[in-house]
């Protein structure tokens, strides 16, 4: 037996990260780097996870109205009190003693002391259906007793639970950016793809058609677009006009990746040797030059969702968006037409904050996606 | 240079027959018009109007003719005459009520685009050089948070702020004494006590954007050559910064600045209708409403045709600091 070289002093083990692993390998670690993208992206899951079960996490159901408790403040949680014996844990928040102030025509609202309504996690509540099919009436937290008034973040104009509303906003708020982009991304994709792969003169018309698009002032074209659904429209059918209103005039950016991904890779050599070994074009575009470009199509979608979840706000806040019975935070905040109703109820802009940290995380995620989807570079 | 603007004019034309078509189709193409939404109100009033009578408003405003005439009459006018048709509802003729409204909204706009610069450009430099300072972090932050935040619901809180805060009733560009008084010194400083607020509210977003921009090209061009050279020959560190990578900087963020002006205008219509100002906004969601036909379609074509003629400048702009674009593009 003749003696070999131990093969591990021949071959240099693989270095994690250095051109061993695979592109989502790579651009996963990239991305875990991106420590403000990480925090966004789980915010993200967070939103659409709350857009999933809202029946659970809301306290109370979209229909609960009591106008007893119209513009009731915001109850302070109290996690224990001291019964004599010393401090015991038991969380619970106090009933509203209320008293018509005659000059204003308002109820002027003060916490009772003496009743206090406990509060727990798990309790019973409305029925409802999770996800459609689950029949259940537990609720994540909300009064033991069904019933008796609880609102955390307040009550708007008919008495009704800002925090359970603004729960509920979140699915429809948060999945119309995303049907919006998918739309776009849609016009994008066929419209960029033409134009990076035929050239020529129709890549020159459709660039001028992009260029032009951009250069249009879009919300007064979408409010013009949005105001000429008639009113008689029903709810459902208004979702996905506006949906389909926003992405007309949001497919550009996309178009613009995609068609600068074709051109920079039109020329590479993996494309030339797929098309010497005889592949067809469809087979090209979608096995050979889509995978290698997906990842920067997923951060521009998740940089294209924010803006659509704004412009969907703006709309339904100016009254020609969504309306009710479809409860958006756009829709929401409708309830906060003017500065003396802020003034005595700031309550109300509890959903413009929803909005804001849904935007954020998107824009922090869709910035880390960014950096992280061409992990070659640096 | 010459030849250059006139090209750039010349593009200017096919743009703008494309608003013109759009604007009015956006508008006209939706079942129902402006005599339709009429007898409905008077309807709801329980007062019917007679078939016979809404044909005759729909001739006497010339609703009955095919679109594309419709178009042609109103287009040529607006070109030939600057007639912008007349609106139904103000029984006005549309320039009546567009010129003050439009130069209400140039000044607006510019205003907020002044602002931006002021503000983002030494903060821009001053993140780019003191990178990664307490001071870099908070402005990124407050950069995010201002892209975040949707343009109606800091109008919101601004004017929620005014109310609570200094007992400020803030709407409107005017005084109430002053919305219909002729131009004179004291209207003009009552403008400008009331226009802060709203541009500081439009410009937000923009400053937000310049900021980022600014601070990412200076980083590019901070480590250059050219400055370590500079520094050796014993230039002072303000007075290089200056006259080197800070004017490289500035190309890319000239570019930008039409998109910025766009979203400027874009938004503006939002903020003055949450605001009650005095300018487009509030008319156009008006005009929309009520199928104000000529009406909305002259707001949204001058709105339009303010985005196509600030594209116009900030090429021009581009062409005159860098004159690599002037000659490249043929």
């Amino acid at each position: 037996m003749s003696t070999i070289a131990e093969p591990t002093e021949i071959a240099a083990k693989p270095q994690k990260g250095r051109g061993y692993d695979g592109h989502w390998t790579l651009v996963w670690q990239k991305f875990r780097r991106h420590r403000l993208g990480v925090a966004g992206g789980i915010v993200v899951i967070l939103a659409y996870l709350v857009a999933a079960i809202p029946e659970f996490l809301a306290p109370v159901t979209l229909e609960a109205y009591n106008p007893a408790y119209s513009y009731a403040p915001p109850q302070a949680l109290h996690w224990g009190r001291d019964d004599g014996e010393g401090w015991r844990f038991g969380p619970h928040v106090y009933a509203y003693t209320t008293e018509i102030d005659y000059n204003s025509g308002r109820r002027l609202f003060a916490t009772d002391p003496e009743t206090p309504i406990n509060v727990g996690l798990f309790v019973e509540g409305e029925p409802y259906r999770l996800l459609g099919f689950i029949p259940t009436n537990r609720h994540l937290f909300g009064p033991v007793e069904v019933g008796q008034p609880f609102y955390i973040a307040g009550a708007d104009r008919l008495g009704r639970d800002i925090l359970s509303r603004t729960i509920y906003g979140a699915r429809i708020s948060m999945t119309i950016g995303l049907v919006g982009v998918a739309l776009s991304l849609v016009l994008g994709i066929l419209i960029g793809g033409v134009s990076g792969l035929v050239g020529g003169v129709t890549d020159n018309l459709i660039q001028r058609l992009i260029e032009f698009v951009q250069s249009v002032p879009s919300i007064p074209l979408w409010i013009g677009l949005a105001a000429a659904i008639p009113q008689s429209v029903p709810p459902l059918q208004v979702y996905f006009l506006i949906t389909i209103i926003l992405s007309v005039l949001g497919w550009t950016s996309l178009a613009r990746v995609v068609r600068g991904r074709f051109l920079a890779m039109r020329s590479e050599d993996f494309v030339k040797a797929a098309r010497l070994d005889g592949c067809g074009p469809v087979r090209i575009i979608f096995r050979h030059m889509l995978p290698s470009f997906l990842s920067h199509i997923i951060a521009v979608v998740s940089l294209a969702i924010p803006g659509m979840i704004l412009a969907e706000t703006a709309l339904s806040y100016l009254g020609i968006g969504l309306r009710t019975p479809i409860v958006s935070w756009g829709v929401l905040l409708q309830e906060a037409q003017n500065v003396r109703t802020i003034a005595s109820a700031p309550w109300l802009l509890l959903p413009g904050g929803a909005v804001i940290i849904a935007v954020l995380a998107l824009n922090f995620l869709g910035d880390g996606l960014r950096d992280a989807a061409d992990p070659y570079s640096d | 240079m010459g030849s250059f603007v006139l090209r750039r004019i010349l593009y200017a034309i096919p743009a703008l027959i494309a608003v013109s078509l759009i604007s009015f189709l956006v508008i006209a193409v939706p079942p129902g018009d402006y005599v339709d939404r009429l007898a409905e109100t008077n309807a709801a009033k329980g007062d019917i109007m007679p078939i016979a009578e809404q044909e005759a408003l729909r001739q006497a405003y010339g609703l009955d003719q095919p679109l594309m005439v419709q178009y042609w009459n109103w287009i040529s006018a607006v070109v030939a005459r600057g007639d912008f048709g007349y609106s139904f509802s103000y029984n006005l003729p549309v320039k009546d009520v567009i010129w003050p409204r439009l130069g209400l909204t140039v000044v607006l706009s510019i205003a907020s685009l002044l602002f931006i610069w002021v503000a983002a450009i030494p903060v821009g430099i001053y993140s780019a050089v003191r990178r990664y300072s307490a001071g870099d972090y908070l402005f990124t932050f407050l950069g995010f948070l201002g892209l975040a935040i949707p343009n109606f619901l800091l109008a919101l809180a601004a004017m929620y702020i005014a109310f609570a805060w200094f007992g400020h009733n803030v709407g409107g560009l005017f005084s109430p004494e002053f919305v219909e008084a002729p131009w004179s010194w004291a209207r003009v400083l009552d403008l400008l006590n009331h226009l802060w607020l709203p541009m500081i509210v439009l410009g937000t977003a923009g400053t937000a954007s310049v900021i980022r921009v600014i601070r990412a090209n200076l980083l590019d061009e901070l480590h250059k050559p050219y400055v370590t050279a500079a520094r050796a020959k014993g230039m002072g560190e303000f007075g290089l910064l200056m006259k080197y990578p800070v004017r490289h900087a500035l190309n890319p963020f000239v570019s930008g600045q039409n998109d910025i002006f766009v979203d400027i205008v874009s938004g503006g219509t939002i903020v003055a209708i949450v605001m009650g100002l005095q300018t487009t906004g509030p008319i156009l969601l008006e005009a929309l409403r009520t199928q104000d036909m000529y009406m909305a379609a002259s707001f949204i074509l001058m709105l339009s045709v303010l985005v196509v003629i600030g594209t116009l400048l900030s090429d021009v702009l581009l062409a005159w600091l860098d004159p690599r674009i002037r000659h490249q593009q043929g």
